[in-house]
């Protein structure tokens, strides 16, 4: 069986579901059996999720006023 | 045409011959978009402005020697990916070394493998999770990202771009891009748990 050390680095490619059946296989052989790593893919996919849940920053009006008057002056129109 | 309705090499090849409002149709396009990636990489709203003037004023003056090989997008966040980099360099950085922060990502190998407990709070409430304090600690916590792996895990899991067209923008391998964004990730992972662990005393 693998250890803890040897799926660390596939746990990324697990969570996104980038792994060949017989890798994933393995990965789930090793959690069955440990609680630490199963904790450690519980909460890298819900770091994963959290980062993707923060709303987008919305450009503030005055910020594109002043974008859209740059790009008048070094392009402007004919 | 109105420029709205042209696709984004359409309005490539109308603002390569002068036409300003083509121009101005692709800035309000993606103006958005590189907003947002510009506030994560650099952290603030301040020097996220500076990020997208940057931006486009590079855009404009380079705009003649991009020849569509790859995409305008994949262009632009290039572009501004570079542009967030020079910003971040400019000004006093609150990032790790490289192996402060490698240490910090195997950390969590040594932990699972001792008979420590792990703290599990992938199930508690969002509302806990993302409080607001919990969102500025996320977002210092990408300040502390070392900037190639700041980068990718940028591109990939807050714009949520396909791991290929993260290493085409950097032009990297996918498994350079994979791997780098394993150890973001972990490095996220262990601020968020040290965060969550010392609010649930
Ligand atoms: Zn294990």
């Amino acid at each position: 069986m693998m250890d803890c050390k040897e799926i660390f680095e596939s746990l990324s490619e697990y969570i996104d579901e980038e792994l060949k059946d017989a890798a994933c296989r393995q990965i789930e052989v090793h959690l069955a059996d440990c609680e630490n790593c199963r904790v450690v893919v519980n909460t890298l996919r819900r770091t994963v999720t959290l980062y993707h849940e923060i709303p987008s920053e919305t450009l503030p009006g005055d910020v594109r006023l002043r974008l859209h008057k740059m790009i008048r002056m070094e392009h402007p129109k004919d | 045409m109105k420029p709205d309705l042209l696709n984004d090499a359409e309005l490539v090849d109308l603002a390569q011959e002068g036409d300003g409002s083509a121009m101005e149709e692709l800035v309000s396009r993606y103006e958005d978009k590189v907003y947002n990636l510009a506030v994560r990489m650099v952290g603030n709203r301040e020097d996220a402005e500076d990020v997208l003037q940057d931006t486009f004023l590079n855009v404009i003056r380079s705009l003649g020697s991009f020849r569509g090989k790859s995409s305008f997008s994949t262009w632009l966040y290039r572009i501004t990916a570079n542009a967030a980099l020079t910003r971040l360099r400019k000004r006093s950085r609150k990032e790790k070394s490289e192996g402060e922060f490698l240490d910090e990502v195997y950390s969590v190998k040594q932990a699972a493998q001792s008979g420590e407990r792990l703290n599990d709070w992938s199930d508690s409430p969002a509302k806990r999770l993302l409080s607001e304090e919990a969102k500025a600690m996320m977002g210092e916590a990408i300040n502390e990202l070392p900037e190639k792996y700041r980068t990718v895990f940028v591109l990939r899991d807050v714009e949520g771009l396909p791991a290929s067209d993260v290493a085409e923008i950097l032009d990297l391998s996918v498994p350079a891009v994979k791997s780098r964004l394993h150890r973001a990730r972990m490095f996220l992972r262990n601020h968020l748990s040290h965060y969550y662990a010392g609010e649930m005393e």
